[in-house]
């Protein structure tokens, strides 16, 4: 075991898929010698040469469509779009082009190997443009995965697993938690599966779930309402698409209540989608509506980033409203 | 417009002040593009020498214009199926050239049925690659048969020349169990892992910069491998071409770009599409090495590919090659271009044939006769109508393959949807004729 931020582990994830298989190939925008604009690159262009890990134009679409094409060849691409918000351009070419690859040919192609990282979220005063959480528009596309850690421990073992998995992934990791997040992680390399849910805190009371960087507000909201005897169980979602309905039905039923965070902005948000399966499957059990704690419907702010974001008091408070409904 | 090679919508492609009938590859060299300006204006010429040879100062204002740059039009065959004679030594084999002709003819023979059989109902849509034959012949036959070719949707000839059989088109075509696509996409979305071709999608240009991408990782490979990628001078005006052009470049891959440049996009015409010097300028500013040839003549389509495959495998660079030439046929059987050029137009363009250049070039060569002709045609119309026949008869691919694909394993989420689908196709078998009876 040793200590790491959450940009450590990535890097790390990224070495050792990069000393494992010679097919992984890293590239995005500054991400080369430079290391990338948050460093998760660092030296990785030094340690497996300039074949392997390199600059590209500044061209999301570009990326993603190179990413593709060398995953169809039977490669390895990790590929890096420097922020969520500037994956638009590429949304064509991960929507039309790499979601629907294998479906499309009968199994005869796929790009099994494709992997994009991206930083998002917000709390970094990064306003309309470096804030976004985009992963609703990616969960509304089959043939896609959709995962997001929340901690240095899951970032390396997610990676590592995404990296591995036979399917395109998405993977949106929490740039405000890059460096306040640190955790014990495993030198070796490991897999956390995809598609399944840690249970991060049992309790009684309700059902806490979120992904990312919102995990951190959850758990300090959980704390505080213990104090006043309200006993929560916490979920991380870890992979968004698909996701683990089972976990989440089965906490539902035991707790009675749920709670659901997101950045982004509500409508739309993969709260609604969360929500309406577990009405489908706890209607009985359920003791109060579902509580989202969300994103307002705007663009992301700049000077009231702190009233925007879905933080403890907001759930704090959402906790209080759904036990005394 | 100084080039008519590239206004084709005005029928005037062919016989301009620019064709060159020996090979002339255009590029970011600073020698070859300013020697192509000197005969133009002096003082432009030096200055662009100047800007390419990155000196890029001068102290006298002027501006660049597409003139500047006079990209010529490669044509080695006349529109008799007689050489040029000062054209360039051709290198086709006998066999090449024979095989590149008969795939040209099966391919005239399959449109013009397969349009007919549309407009019986028994497809729901079709695409012609009537009057392209030769740019995607000549181009393909060019290639080894384990490069990779990523195609727009126009370029069925290739894949026929690669060996794709008539059961495989047509199980495509009705989308059955004939199908390797699983009867999932529109007719005309061939693919083929065996052959190394693809599977078509629809969006325009996404196959750009994944071209760019396969070819790297064929590099990387090191087995001497290129992707030769199709495109329509339309989807040259999606931003997918620009990323695809540009990261081609710059990252250095052995992809070979072929524009079918066939003065058409649906309805609209080159002169509503672009406004500077064709799409071949384009490699030009992007550094790659360009060239533009006759589109309707096979040989110096042909002649242009062996170099520019040799090239970028060579040098890891990519070539884009601009095919000039002209969609005989309508869009789709969606479309009636009555609508929106005129029949003048297309008999103009119906002279320039392709096939019948090449098979005149081949009859003077004593390669081919016109009675192997005859019964070459008449052997390819049976087959056709006969495999049609069979082919459609077959059923529909298994239910199940609704949902398999989408991800290597099925989700449990899907899962539960193909039952609850099930449980109600049981029960109303009546209103679901295509799946009655295989649930």
């Amino acid at each position: 075991m040793t200590t790491m931020n959450l940009l450590q582990a990535v890097n790390n994830a990224l070495d050792l898929a990069m000393a494992e298989n010679d097919s992984v190939i890293c590239f995005g925008e500054d991400i080369g010698h430079f290391g990338g604009v948050f460093r998760a690159t660092s030296s990785l262009q030094e340690k497996y040469g300039k074949d392997r890990c390199f600059n590209t134009p500044i061209t999301e679409q570009g990326i993603a469509g190179f990413a593709i094409g060398l995953a169809a060849q039977g490669s390895v691409p990790v590929a890096e779009i420097q922020f969520a918000d500037y994956i638009f351009p590429a949304f064509d070419q991960i929507v039309n082009e790499a979601a629907k690859f294998r479906y499309r040919s009968g199994d005869q192609f796929n790009v099994a190997g494709l992997t994009i990282r991206t930083p998002y979220g917000g709390g970094i005063a990064g306003a309309l443009y470096h804030s976004q959480s985009p992963e609703a528009y990616f969960c509304h596309t089959p043939g896609l995965k959709v995962v997001m850690p929340s901690t240095p421990y899951q970032a390396k073992g997610l990676l590592m697993a995404a990296i591995n998995d036979p399917n395109p992934v998405i993977f949106f990791e929490p740039k405000r938690l890059y460096r306040a997040a640190k955790g014990e992680v495993p030198e070796p390399g490991y897999e956390i599966p995809l598609g399944v849910a840690e249970v991060v805190r049992s309790g009684s009371d309700i059902t806490l779930l979120g992904w990312g960087a919102q995990m951190e507000y959850l758990i300090e909201a959980a704390d505080k309402v213990q104090q006043e005897g309200i006993s929560c169980e916490v979920i991380d979602l870890c992979t968004l698409l698909p996701w683990d309905i089972e976990t989440v039905e089965a906490s539902v039923n035991k707790t009675g209540r749920l709670l659901i965070s997101h950045e982004a902005p509500r409508t739309g948000g993969f709260a609604g989608e969360i929500s309406a399966t577990i009405q489908e499957r706890c209607f009985l059990a359920l003791e109060s509506p579902i509580a989202r704690v969300t994103g307002l419907d705007t663009p992301f702010p700049l000077a009231y980033e702190k009233e925007y974001m879905p933080g403890t008091l907001k759930i704090y408070d959402a906790i209080k409203r759904s036990l005394s409904f | 417009m100084s080039n008519t090679a590239v206004s084709n919508s005005t029928v005037s492609n062919s016989n301009d002040s620019s064709s060159t009938h020996s090979e002339s590859y255009a590029s970011s060299n600073a020698d070859n593009a300013s020697a192509v300006q000197e005969s133009n204006n002096e003082k432009l010429a030096s200055y662009e020498a100047q800007v390419l040879d990155e000196i890029n100062e001068t102290h006298q204002l002027a501006f660049i214009t597409s003139d500047n740059l006079r990209i010529p039009t490669l044509k080695i065959l006349q529109a008799d199926g007689v050489e040029f004679e000062d054209a360039m030594a051709v290198h086709l084999n006998k066999d090449t050239a024979l095989r590149s002709f008969k795939t040209m003819q099966y391919i005239r023979i399959l449109d013009d049925r397969m349009v007919a059989a549309q407009r019986q109902g028994r497809l729901s849509f079709y695409i012609t690659c009537t009057g392209e034959e030769a740019a995607v012949v000549g181009s393909a036959a060019a290639l080894k048969p384990t490069d990779m070719i990523m195609g727009q949707y126009r370029e069925q000839a290739a894949l026929r020349y690669r060996g794709f059989t008539t059961e495989q088109f047509m199980g495509q075509l009705l989308g059955n169990e004939m199908d390797l696509g699983k009867g999932r996409q529109m007719p005309v979305h061939y693919g083929s892992k065996e052959l190394h071709y693809m599977t078509i999608s629809s969006p325009l240009a996404t196959q750009i910069p994944q071209a760019a991408g396969y070819a790297y990782g064929q590099k990387l490979a090191g087995k001497g491998e290129c992707t030769l990628c199709y495109f329509g001078e339309g989807a040259a005006s999606e931003g997918d071409f620009h990323a695809g052009l540009n990261m081609a470049a710059v990252q250095k891959t052995p992809v070979i770009f072929v524009c079918r440049n066939n003065g058409y996009a649906i309805s609209t015409p080159t002169d509503e599409q672009y406004k500077g010097d064709g799409i071949a300028s384009r490699g030009v500013g992007y550094g790659i090495k360009t060239i533009r040839v006759d589109g309707n003549d096979l040989l110096a389509v042909y002649s242009a590919t062996v170099e520019a495959r040799e090239f970028a495998v060579s040098n890891n660079e990519p070539v884009l090659i601009e095919c000039m030439t002209y969609r005989l046929g309508g869009h789709s059987t969606s479309d009636d271009p009555s609508g929106y050029r005129g029949k003048d137009e297309e008999h103009e363009w119906q002279k320039k044939d392709p096939i019948h250049r090449f098979k005149h070039w081949l009859l003077n060569k004593n390669w081919w006769s016109e009675e192997d002709d005859t019964l070459l045609l008449e052997e390819y119309r049976t087959e056709v109508l006969a495999v049609l026949k069979k082919i459609e008869k077959m059923p529909l691919q298994p239910l199940r393959t609704l949902i398999t694909d989408v991800y290597k394993h099925p989700t449990s989420q899907l899962e539960a949807q193909f039952d609850e689908l099930e449980e109600h196709l049981r029960h109303y078998p009546e209103h679901y004729p295509a799946s009655a009876g295989r649930v």
